[in-house]
């Protein structure tokens, strides 16, 4: 049963994504102008021959229906088009870009949890305590920080004035790494080699605890609402009254249904992370997808920007099937 | 048993007006008693009106031209450390620009974006979710399966995507901003009338033969205010926020308009020697947002202590 | 008569709020017999449930309990956490009052009875996964074994099921499920039938008194209902704001209620044979924090004397014709009121 509902929600996964598309498609159409112009950056020494190339080559000359179906049939071969300014398929560039991408993400969600777990129950336990107190200042203090700006200031205290952390980058410019998967982590794993691990690591720090203060702020007050909440339900009078030690009673029988609506909050901030991402990426000169799509932006390379949102847009969607599977899992009520 | 004519029993407006002039009242004495135990959100309220006083009277309380500067002037470090100098409380930019003018100024454009995209995102979703709350069927199903789609975009990236291709400036920013701003109120409206419905005094004023129109507007609306208002409350910190991370990136408000985002983009090839350059804006925009996000807790206790999770 | 199984002495708790000092339960005096059903009768407010949350240490601060809770010759007030926790649910357990929002939604139905019996290590073994398999198997068949004795059909099915899946009585009989898997002495049920239909409660009660008489369980039923605790207790003691006003065998108490209020609620019952009126008792419930001076139920009581707001009252034997009147049993019935002190007031024919 619970299968069902899973096919059922990728089954809806499709529908929207292909409307993601039609939206992308129609964002190009944006352009006050004639978009092939606008990419050669008007005025330059262009023929019209080489104008209308270009143009039958974006198709821009055939009825706009048929432009879309031409767009989405080639979406659903994967093909995205070619990069303007770099002349390659665009859906290889985004995909040699995506493992740093998702790599950033996940270090910052994985930061993101760990800070937000311990002091979202805590807090709750120990509530109107000191701790609970300064936390729930911080967390404040952490959704209404911009990231571009958190990210600098930590690079000023760690790496311009402490010199701990690198400021920039992915890894050691003289360290070599042979890639497998993409995931410098990983890939330093795999191949053995401690001098990378090291190097990847202490360039994931900064930028992942930039990305995932604001879902760190978050997730911690929603955990500690909903605990407050499962605190005081009678279940958890009935597991004290059972002999359950007060750890278990927290740890078991409260944190459980606390993590339901909990988790639906986390859902919503891979949005969040992924929105933030090329903020972050733009601030510590990532070399994600986030770069790519700022200097295709000033490069006014379209292909490229129509491609990149809708890979972040599906990234989203799927993120959010995985929570959604997740949720039935937590969730009992929620069996068919 | 003395028989009623119909006149006679259903009250006249100008009384339900004066019941309701009175309750109107009643709330307002205990918003105001209860606003005296949130002094924390009461602080968050008076910064935020300082800041909107600062931007309205801009050019009474800075001394500098906020969009030109000499480059005799350039990088000179604020006025607590040493070299600086009062003139230039907050230090200056590379260009010679003083800081703190261009944070004032800067002001302007943060609070005009904000305030403007989120209070035109309002007005289309509730308008857009009390349409499809009260009516359901195949218009609700339409704008619905819309606006999930509008929030299959993480909303940056929407952004973004939208500055791309539209081109940068203050018109295009609040459209892309409002583009997709509009859905969370949707929701929370449609939510709440579709909540609001099935109360009886809904049915009731159905009975007496209102029209629906003035069910809607006027007995439904003022119910699912409070929660709009905590919602609005909270957006604008998020549209500022987004506002400046554009501006950031330079999709935003061009050059030489002051925008804290693009300020501290600035400073950011300065880091090592002139922190202050990037650090001023920034701290300019914490302490905004961190007023507005303090102020719309404490809204949101008072209001609506049902809303405690984001 | 045998040595009491658990006894009561001057148990106070006391919560400390913003308008002062409130006793919820005050200088309560108790003693439940082996096998005995006792029922503690009285309105929302009076404080018969947080005696038996004191009887567990289940106060949270800053509430604080004061007296003697004597369970087989020990003082539970004066335990530690861990030791009262090998009391909780093992020796003495515990029923709620609303089963739905009781049982934890988020874990099978047997599963939670289940913990019971590893939390008290009733079942030996390993505790480890996947060490401890054939432990969990003996849990399991002892766990249906108690579903089946509260009569819960099909338990092998039920096992893995939510409680949002059972019916209400069903899910009552679970909640006495987890009360009884350890084979407790004694049984606190807190308003067990409140929250369920008529005719089930009927079946919760009997499944009760069932257990009673095959285990021996002694049992405490907390109720607001004085027709229930008529129906199904040994002895009754009627609380109110806190204090207990009037205590004996059932017999006594139904038939011979001395005090006002234990009166009153005896006129509440509707009677079905007779059709008489409704004689609510006037007033409501006095605020804990503000008493009134003397006799609590003062302000309430039809034959309120001045003399009642000065003084405060002991527990009296009743008496008649100055004899004081024993069951068989050997219990003595005593009330808190005027009439039973030494100022007897010559009563109007």
């Amino acid at each position: 049963m619970r299968l069902v509902k899973i096919v059922e929600r990728l089954l809806v996964a499709i529908p929207i994504m292909t409307g993601v598309a039609v939206i992308v498609f129609f964002f190009m159409r944006l352009t006050p102008g004639d978009p092939v112009d606008i990419m050669m950056g008007q005025g330059g020494a262009v023929s019209a021959g080489e104008m209308e190339r270009l143009r039958s080559e974006f198709n821009l000359d055939k009825p706009l229906h048929e432009q879309l179906a031409i767009f989405l049939l080639d979406l659903a071969r994967g093909d995205m088009g070619n990069s303007f300014t770099r002349q390659r398929p665009v859906a290889q560039l985004i995909a040699e870009r995506l493992p740093a991408t998702i790599e950033l993400a996940l270090g910052a969600l994985i930061f993101g949890l760990l800070v937000a777990f311990p002091i979202g129950i805590i807090s709750a336990v120990r509530q109107n305590s000191l701790t609970d107190r300064l936390s729930m200042a911080g967390a404040f203090l952490g959704i209404s920080m911009p990231p571009f700006w958190l990210g600098i200031l930590l690079i000023l205290i760690f790496s311009v004035h402490l010199k701990w952390l690198p400021v920039q980058g992915r890894i050691g410019s003289d360290v070599h790494l042979t890639t497998i998967t993409g995931f410098y982590v990983l890939d330093s794993l795999l191949t053995g080699n401690r001098e990378a691990l090291v190097s990847s690591l202490r360039h994931l720090v900064l930028p992942s605890v930039t990305l995932g203060a604001a879902v760190a702020a978050i997730v911690a007050r929603v955990l500690r609402s909903s605990m407050l909440e499962c605190l005081r339900s009678d279940y958890v009078k009935l597991a004290r009254a059972k002999g359950v030690s007060e750890f278990s009673t927290v740890a078991k029988h409260a944190l459980r249904n606390a993590l339901i609506p909990t988790v639906t909050v986390v859902g919503l901030q891979v949005g969040v992370l992924l929105g933030g991402n090329m903020i972050v990426e733009a601030v510590f000169g990532w070399p994600g997808l986030g770069r790519l799509v700022v200097d295709a932006i000033f490069a006014r390379d379209f292909p490229l920007v129509q491609g990149a949102v809708m890979v972040y847009a599906f990234t989203f969607v799927a993120a959010n099937l995985v929570v959604d599977v997740l949720y039935t899992y937590l969730n009992p009520k929620i069996e068919m | 048993m003395a028989t009623t004519t119909a006149s006679e029993s259903i009250p006249s407006w100008r009384y339900v007006w004066g019941v309701r002039w009175r309750l109107w009242r009643q709330n307002a004495l205990e918003f105001w008693r209860e606003l005296h135990k949130h002094p924390i959100s009461v602080a968050g309220g008076v910064v935020m009106v300082a800041y909107v006083l600062a931007a309205l009277f801009a050019e009474q309380i800075t001394w500098h031209n906020p969009e030109l500067g000499s480059l005799r002037n350039r990088l000179l470090p604020p006025a607590f450390v040493a070299g600086g100098s009062w003139d230039f409380p907050l230090g200056t930019d590379a260009q010679g620009r003083d800081l703190y003018t261009r944070i004032v100024f800067g002001a302007r454009v943060s609070l005009a974006v904000g305030i403007l995209s989120v209070a035109i995102s309002m007005v289309v979703g509730v308008a857009l979710g009390a349409l499809a709350g009260y009516r359901r069927g195949r218009i609700d199903g339409l704008i619905s399966r819309f606006a999930d789609l509008l929030m299959a975009f993480p909303f940056l990236i929407f952004a973004i995507g939208m500055m791309a291709f539209l081109g940068p400036g203050f018109v295009n920013l609040i459209l892309a901003l409002t583009f997709k701003g509009w859905v969370e109120f949707f929701r929370l409206a449609r939510g709440d009338m579709i909540a609001e419905g099935t109360r009886e005094y809904v049915e009731a004023a159905r009975v007496t033969g209102q029209k629906p129109w003035r069910i809607v507007v006027g007995e439904m609306l003022p119910n699912i205010l409070p929660t709009i208002f905590v919602l609005t409350t909270l957006r604008i910190g998020f549209m500022i926020v987004t506002e400046a991370s554009l501006s950031f990136l330079g999709l935003g408000i061009q050059p030489p308009t002051p925008a804290w985002g693009s300020m501290v983009a600035d400073g950011r090839n300065h880091l090592l020697n002139a922190w202050w350059v990037s650090t001023m804006p920034g701290l300019a925009i914490v302490g905004l947002v961190l007023a507005i996000n303090l102020f719309g807790e404490g809204l949101r206790d008072i209001l609506d202590p049902r809303l405690k999770l984001e | 008569m045998a040595e009491p199984i658990l006894e009561l002495r001057n148990l106070t708790t006391v919560f400390p709020t913003r308008r002062g000092e409130v006793r919820a339960v005050d200088a309560v005096n108790l003693a439940l017999y082996p096998g005995q059903i006792l029922g503690l009768v009285g309105e929302s407010g009076c404080g018969k449930s947080t005696v038996l949350l004191s009887i567990l240490g289940l106060i949270a601060r800053p509430g604080r309990i004061t007296g003697e809770v004597l369970f087989d010759g020990r003082d539970l007030t004066k335990l530690s956490n861990r030791e009262l926790r090998r009391v909780r649910g093992k020796e003495i357990a515990m029923i709620f009052q609303d089963p739905l929002s009781t049982l934890n939604p988020a874990f099978p139905v047997g599963e939670q009875i289940r913990e019971s019996l590893r939390l008290h290590n009733m079942l030996p073994g390993p505790s480890f996964w996947p060490l401890d398999s054939s432990r969990r198997r003996r849990e399991k068949e002892r766990v249906l074994q108690v579903m089946e004795e509260v009569g819960i059909p099909a338990p092998e099915a039920r096992y893995r099921a939510y409680p949002h899946q059972f019916s209400g009585g069903m899910q009552q009989r679970a909640l006495i499920a987890i009360g009884l898997a350890c084979n407790p002495r004694i049984l606190l049920a807190d308003e067990p039938t409140t929250a369920l239909d008529v005719t089930i409660q009927a079946q919760i009660v009997a499944l009760m008194k069932r257990i009673n008489q095959e285990h021996g369980t002694a049992i405490i039923l907390v109720t607001h209902d004085l027709g229930l605790a008529a129906e199904f207790c040994d002895h009754i003691a009627v609380m109110y704001a806190g204090r207990i006003v009037e205590i004996g065998n059932v017999d006594q108490v139904i038939e011979n209620p001395q005090h006002p209020y234990t009166q009153g609620l005896l006129r509440c019952i509707p009677d079905l044979k007779e059709r008489s009126p409704l004689q609510p008792i006037p007033g409501s419930v006095p605020d804990l924090a503000e008493l009134p001076s003397g006799c609590a139920f003062g302000p309430r009581c039809p034959e309120f004397q001045p003399v009642c707001a000065k003084g405060f009252f002991r527990l009296q034997p009743v008496a008649e014709n100055g004899q004081r009147k024993a069951h068989r049993s050997g219990e003595v019935h005593m009330a808190r009121c005027l009439r039973l002190t030494a100022y007897r007031i010559p009563e109007d024919d």
